[in-house]
């Protein structure tokens, strides 16, 4: 696959600089979780930027996406607001859900973020519906649904894709396999090495992608949305990338050999992408310009954060159900 | 002679390895329980004793895990499968309701499922709302299931053994929070039985039914309560189905007080269930009107003052005691 639109050098800073927000972001919320500010889990996208900002980086602002439990590369990926993200996973009142979703439910519908969801392919289906809803609506708008290659096993994301196939959804399901899903490697849950060939099966195309790659990650992108906008029907895009951290800030334990994490640290995204900028010509200065910027984007979105009220815990029991003349009966203790 | 304590997490490891050892016929599935012997350490050193056979770590897939268990079942095996978290339950509701639940009685009681589902109930830890439910009404409600909620290591290993010998299908959940908490668990092999609650403290006010961490609440109150001179009768139910009516209606006779303390939401809780079954049993008995502590009906929050604000908590329990007291204070 080659690049659909030539990407020049200032696009490629800038897809540079969000894939290094979200690296930026996830090691401050990692120290943000070991210091007790954050509750739960985190679950960090670093070491898979590229897949997020590529597959983002072609999407339009009315296009949509949904998310996973690794869910913040996807939010930063979608343009979202690293302040009101910072102050979701802290649980605080200015966050995108007001501290009710924290870390793995950030939800922006008006920024086309549909939601991150916690249970594993939980969402596929969902970006099936929203897109056939979009169409019935008369928009072409396209649905990004990412998960992972332990999802791929959910009975849920066979029914979904079939679905999509039958409805012509304009849905791109792209698939981030990241080889492990907590302690299991995917060779371990699946009898494929490329889980991209299930399309067939489906009657759709499967495009297997390097998702270290963020051009090559656009231009498949691209090629799926020009599909699914004409109505012909889903693509599935495998990404194949690594985290390059343990499962989750919760679940440190990790059975990857050091020679398997060593290789995919040698192809880190960021490294590869800054490594091409400065072979065209960028300066190494530029370079850290550039890290240095996300690093303090992410140090402002963490004092906006903490500066953010603590929700009332008398509201606690509001948004259950959406305002309906019957609400005023309803006693909710 | 000091008595061995175990955390809870051990005990049930216990209770696996010895039913394993013994009936070749049980083995585990679910999601990282054998290379790594579960995110909670419950399935530890089973794959090596017993080999990926017996102990599996299956795809993301639960209700093909809950279908092949009952499957298994079916032809006389004992599976024991896992939820990492017991909210993943929702995805195999058909396997374990049209299926599990109902097997034997559709064929005429020809077969049997001995089949055990245990999984994490993760509140209180900021998970939010997809990780954090305590959904055991549903399961009280589909005819056919067995309901476990263990408080203590002890009863823990005994009742996981007798789960794993009975030829019910069970469900077996097991509060996050109390994995760590230790407390003296015999070597060696025994059962809890089934249907048979646990008198955690005895008191003449107030009957207060309990279980899984609401057991902890109550005690927790019972000797804040205590000091005012308030003695709280303590009643573990442990199993809520079946559920151990004679021992509780029992107490409440005594008492003539009732509060339930669930964790689940209120509405169509388990606690109104039990203030229904007292209220058959011992309506004569009660001297003020039953009530329920328990969560908020609402999902589950993530800020850690949403949490608390929507979990029962002991000064809640304390509030609805005093309360149900007042009226006939000095009486
Ligand atoms: C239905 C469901 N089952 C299990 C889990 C627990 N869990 C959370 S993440 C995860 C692994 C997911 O693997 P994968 O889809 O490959 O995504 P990755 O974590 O590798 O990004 C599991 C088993 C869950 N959240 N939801
Ligand atoms: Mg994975």
């Amino acid at each position: 696959m080659t690049s659909a639109s030539v990407v020049g050098a200032a696009t490629l800073e800038e897809l540079l600089l969000r894939m290094w927000r979200i690296r930026a972001f996830e090691i401050r919320a990692m120290e943000l979780f070991e210091e007790k500010l954050i509750r739960g889990s985190v679950h960090p996208y670093i070491g898979m930027e590229a897949i997020a900002v590529g597959v983002c980086a072609a999407l339009r602002p009315d296009d949509f996406i949904t998310s996973t439990h690794r869910g913040h590369g996807h939010c930063v990926a979608k343009g979202l607001d690293l302040r009101r993200m910072m102050a979701e996973i802290i649980g605080r009142e200015d966050g995108y859900c007001r501290g009710r979703g924290g870390s793995m439910h950030i939800t922006a519908i008006e920024q086309g973020m549909l939601g991150a969801d916690a249970i594993v392919a939980g969402s596929s289906a969902l970006a099936v519906g929203a897109a056939h809803g979009l169409r019935l609506q008369g928009r072409d708008s396209v649905v990004v649904c990412f998960f992972g290659d332990g999802a791929a096993n959910q009975g849920i994301l066979h029914e979904a894709c079939n679905l999509a196939a039958v409805l012509s959804a304009q849905v791109i399901f792209v698939c981030e396999n990241n080889e492990w899903a907590i302690s299991t490697p995917a060779s371990a849950s699946t009898r494929i090495a490329n889980i991209a060939i299930r399309a067939e099966g489906y009657g759709f195309p499967g495009v297997v992608a390097d998702g270290n790659d963020v051009e090559e990650m656009r231009a498949v992108t691209e090629a799926a949305l020009v599909r699914a906008r004409a109505g012909d029907g889903p693509t599935l895009i495998e990404a194949k990338s690594y985290r390059i951290t343990a499962h989750s800030a919760a679940t440190k334990v990790d059975l990857r050999p050091a020679e398997e994490l060593d290789a995919w640290r040698a192809r880190d995204p960021i490294l590869q992408l800054s490594r091409k900028l400065v072979e065209s010509g960028v300066d190494e200065a530029r370079i850290g310009e550039i890290e240095a910027q996300a690093r303090a984007d992410v140090a402002d979105a963490v004092e906006f954060a903490l500066a953010s009220p603590r929700p009332d815990p008398g509201a606690a029991t509001e948004d259950v159900y959406a305002p309906a003349d019957w609400n005023v009966l309803e006693r909710l203790s | 002679m000091s008595e061995r304590e175990l955390t809870m997490a051990e005990a049930l490891n216990e209770a696996l390895h010895g039913e394993m050892e013994r009936d070749p016929g049980v083995f585990v599935v679910g999601e990282d329980i054998a290379q790594i012997g579960g995110l909670f350490q419950v399935t530890a050193g089973l794959l090596d004793k017993y080999g990926p056979q017996r102990v599996i770590d299956a795809p993301i897939s639960e209700a093909g895990q809950v279908g092949a268990g009952v499957g298994a079942a079916l032809v006389g095996c004992r599976p024991v499968v896992e939820l990492q978290i017991a909210d993943f339950v929702t995805l195999t509701m058909d396997q374990l309701v049209n299926h599990a639940a109902k097997w034997r009685y559709m064929s005429g009681g020809k077969v049997t499922v001995p089949f055990v589902l245990r999984g994490a109930v993760s509140s209180g830890i900021g998970m939010a709302g997809q990780h954090s439910q305590t959904l055991e009404a549903w399961f009280v409600h589909a005819p056919g299931l067995v309901v476990i909620m263990p408080s203590t290591p002890y009863d823990a290993k005994g009742l996981l053994t007798a789960a794993i010998r009975d030829d019910n299908p069970v469900v077996f959940l097991e509060k996050r929070l109390l994995y760590s908490r230790r407390g003296p668990v015999p070597e060696g092999d025994y059962t809890v039985p089934i249907g048979v609650a646990d008198i955690k403290r005895e008191g003449t006010d107030v009957t207060v039914a309990c279980y899984s961490q609401g057991v902890h609440l109550a005690l927790q109150a019972g000797r804040q309560l205590a000091e005012q001179g308030i003695e709280l009768e303590i009643v573990d139910l442990r199993t809520l189905k079946p559920l151990d009516i004679e021992t509780l209606g029992n107490s409440v006779r005594k008492t003539g007080r009732l509060v339930v303390v669930s964790e689940g939401a209120r509405a169509g809780g388990v606690a109104s269930e039990i203030v229904a079954r007292i209220v058959d049993e011992a309506y004569d008995s009660l001297r003020t009107a039953p009530v329920r502590v328990t969560a908020k009906d609402t999902p589950i929050p993530y800020a850690a003052q949403l949490e608390r604000a929507v979990m029962p908590q002991v000064d809640d329990l304390v509030a609805a005691v005093t309360g149900m007291l007042e009226p006939v204070a000095g009486s």
